[in-house]
């Protein structure tokens, strides 16, 4: 071998470990940054999914709720249980003047006087004993069990006052103040209050809206899908309707929103805010997605399946119908799922058709006001509360998740059926 | 087949051109196909013999651009005519492509389909016999009895190719064509593939395209020599192979083109 040529050799080896060495570090940029993200996500949000509550003795006085001895159930509901609930944190304190009962009141959720309810309505022998109770924390006191709040501020830029964050140090050394597990996170509806806002109402939204969605986008993308591929002819017609769909897909999804606003709210009136309203919308977005999906999986049948198809005297549609289409159905699905979870993640046209407004009630079919839970990452990260900011980061750890399981419900339909007949 | 010594004409080709948008693929063909006789197309490589053989299961209606003019008599009836149903066509012409293509289904699924759309069995049991008779004038019974109802497509490329025939000949047709079929085969495979093409013109006329003059000399009665969309010549294999009256002809089997 010449030298020459050597030379040359050992450059095209060089090239090669440089180009590696690209690619390497490109690689490393992007798990970087995603480790970055998760990590900023998962620190700030774990905090949302436990909850603090204040272990609060209760004295279910008959007199106070103004019932008799023996109550019955109408008689229990219909108590009232404001005095009790605010004599209970009053006597936190002994010596509290009214201004200190009415900050010992402010050291729980408003819900205390229904926590109490709850107590008594599962077990009314409670009547004329004292029992302790657990009551939810008001959410600055839920922060500072957690270490989030900064106890060194002055009083008077801090939200808790020194009087309570002294009842709130005795609670924790006689070790009444537990930290368990949020539930009402997943339960709840959203609130203005942190420590009662939950993603309920946001979730229930989602999957509605995912739903309304899927049933309108799926077939009529599905169907749109064949016949371009399979029955149309091929002239310049289809041409413009194969670069109409192409340029559908890279519209910014805000215009969808402002269509969604101006055709279906302002002329054909559907209810504001409802699932109904935004899973119409995303399907608009979503059509295009699942139409180049879809047609992309038929184009991968091999042609030969057509032939062998026709050749036995199928008819086209048999042909499509029989062989075709099911071959494609993978590619498809996944392709759809892909729609659905771009879809689920969409916030911007949601906010146009009005699903950004509060809403404190889950709703129970998509004709109901809801959120979603984009919107509501979105609503709380505009709060000023400090309990919003680990609900924030929760909000987007249960939208990863189900985002990732769908994904991963996408791989899966792809892979079990490829195996399946190569 | 001769009766009374009388050539029996299945197929009767008559000025066939065909045209892909602007280019002619296909001059002037004029081709008489016995009945119950395999007849060989032979040629080099885009000369036009798949594409003829397509016009006959009118298969070239899939593609776009693709225009056939001419008549093509299948019993005496044009199936370039107008009155002439696809569907009804293809189920008495057969087709057996170059490459193996069962359905991605189990190996009853893939006889039976046939069957089913043309409706032709009213029973489970009489589906059942016609997949065992097809599988086993296919020469393929014996090897896949115990795993019909496993993946066609998990079968070797020459069972494969003996499925394919299998189903085409599920509904029964009357002629069988046959692209290339043993071209991704290997030697064996292809012998088993000729013995049953031999078996199979008893019952079938068998119209087969081929590269290779070998396998066209051992299994054709008749042959016809394509070149550049011209039919050259065509007669007994045996005149074509000796004594050809073109010198194209000779010189493309003695090998000095193609």
């Amino acid at each position: 071998m010449n030298k020459n040529k050597e030379q040359l050799l050992n450059k095209r080896y060089r090239a090669e470990r440089r180009f590696r060495l690209y690619g390497q570090s490109a690689i490393f940029m992007a798990l970087l940054f995603l480790t970055i993200f998760i990590f900023k996500i998962f620190s700030t949000g774990y905090s949302a999914f436990q909850k603090t509550w204040l272990i609060v003795p209760v004295n279910f006085d008959a007199e106070m709720m103004m019932i008799d001895q023996n109550p019955s159930k109408e008689d229990l509901q219909d108590a009232d249980y404001y005095d009790i609930a605010l004599k209970s944190m009053a006597d936190l304190d002994q010596n509290a003047n009214d201004d200190q009962k009415n900050q010992l009141k402010r050291m729980v959720s408003y819900f205390f006087e229904k926590e109490i309810k709850n107590e008594i309505l599962n077990n009314p022998s409670l009547i004329g004993k004292t029992k302790e109770v657990y009551l939810t924390a008001s959410d600055d006191l839920d922060q500072v069990f957690k270490g989030n709040y900064p106890r060194d501020l002055p009083e008077d830029q801090r939200r808790v006052s020194d009087y309570q964050l002294k009842i709130f140090d005795q609670l924790v050394a006689k070790g009444k103040v537990e930290s368990k597990f949020n539930i009402s996170f997943f339960t709840y509806a959203d609130s203005r209050e942190a420590e009662l806002a939950g993603i309920a109402s946001s979730f229930m939204g989602s999957i509605f809206s995912i739903l309304v969605c899927l049933m309108i986008a799926f077939p009529v993308a599905v169907l749109a899908a064949i016949y371009l591929e399979e029955f149309a002819p091929k002239n310049r017609f289809t041409d413009f309707i194969e670069v109409n769909i192409n340029n559908l897909a890279a519209v910014p999804s805000i215009v969808f929103g402002l269509l969604g606003l101006g055709v279906l709210l302002a002329i054909f009136h559907l209810p504001r805010s409802t699932p109904l309203v935004g899973g119409i919308t995303l399907s608009l977005m979503t059509l295009p997605t699942i139409i180049i999906a879809a047609r992309a999986s038929l184009k991968a049948v091999p042609p030969s399946i057509r032939e062998a198809a026709l050749a036995m005297g199928a008819s086209r549609m048999q042909t499509t119908m029989h062989h075709t289409v099911p071959l494609s159905m993978p590619g498809t699905l996944s392709g759809t799922i892909i729609g659905l979870a771009q879809a689920l993640g969409e916030t911007a046209p949601l906010i146009l058709i009005g699903m950004v407004a509060f809403v404190n009630t889950i709703p129970g079919s998509p004709m109901d006001p809801a959120a979603s839970l984009p919107v509501q990452i979105y609503i709380w990260a505009e709060s000023a509360e400090r309990g919003f900011v680990e609900k924030v980061s929760a909000c987007i750890m249960v939208l990863l998740g189900f985002l990732i399981i769908m994904n991963l419900f996408a791989q899966i339909i792809r892979h079990k059926f490829e195996k399946k007949w190569s | 087949m001769r009766k009374n010594g009388v050539k029996m004409i299945k197929i009767k080709a008559k000025d066939v051109d065909v045209f892909y948008g602007k280019k002619q693929a296909l001059y002037n063909i004029g081709l008489d196909i016995e009945e119950n006789q395999v007849t060989a197309l032979i040629g080099p490589s885009g000369c036009g013999k798949s594409t003829f053989l397509r016009c006959l299961n009118r298969m070239n209606d899939v593609i776009d651009i693709c225009r056939v003019k001419g008549e093509i008599l299948i019993n005496d009836f044009n199936i370039n005519d107008k009155s002439c149903d696809v569907v009804r066509l293809r189920e008495k012409i057969g087709m057996v492509f170059q490459k193996p293509n069962p359905f991605p289904k189990t190996v009853y699924e893939n006889i039976s389909y046939g069957p089913t759309i043309h409706g032709m069995a009213q029973s489970k049991q009489e589906m059942d016999e016609i997949v065992e008779t097809s599988l086993k004038k296919a020469a393929l019974w014996e090897e896949v009895k115990d795993r019909l109802h496993e993946p066609g497509t998990g079968l070797s490329g020459g069972q494969q190719q003996r499925l394919c025939i299998a189903r085409a000949i599920s509904v029964r047709p009357e002629v069988i064509l046959m692209d290339e079929p043993c071209s991704a085969l290997d030697p064996i495979a292809t012998a088993q593939i000729e013995e049953l093409i031999d078996e199979l013109k008893k019952e079938h006329t068998i119209i087969i395209v081929t590269h290779s003059m070998a396998q066209a000399a051992r299994v054709s009665q008749n042959t016809g020599f394509f070149h550049l969309g011209h039919l050259i010549e065509h007669g007994s294999t045996d005149k074509i192979f000796k004594n050809p009256d073109n010198t194209k002809t000779q010189d493309y089997i003695t090998g000095r083109f193609g």
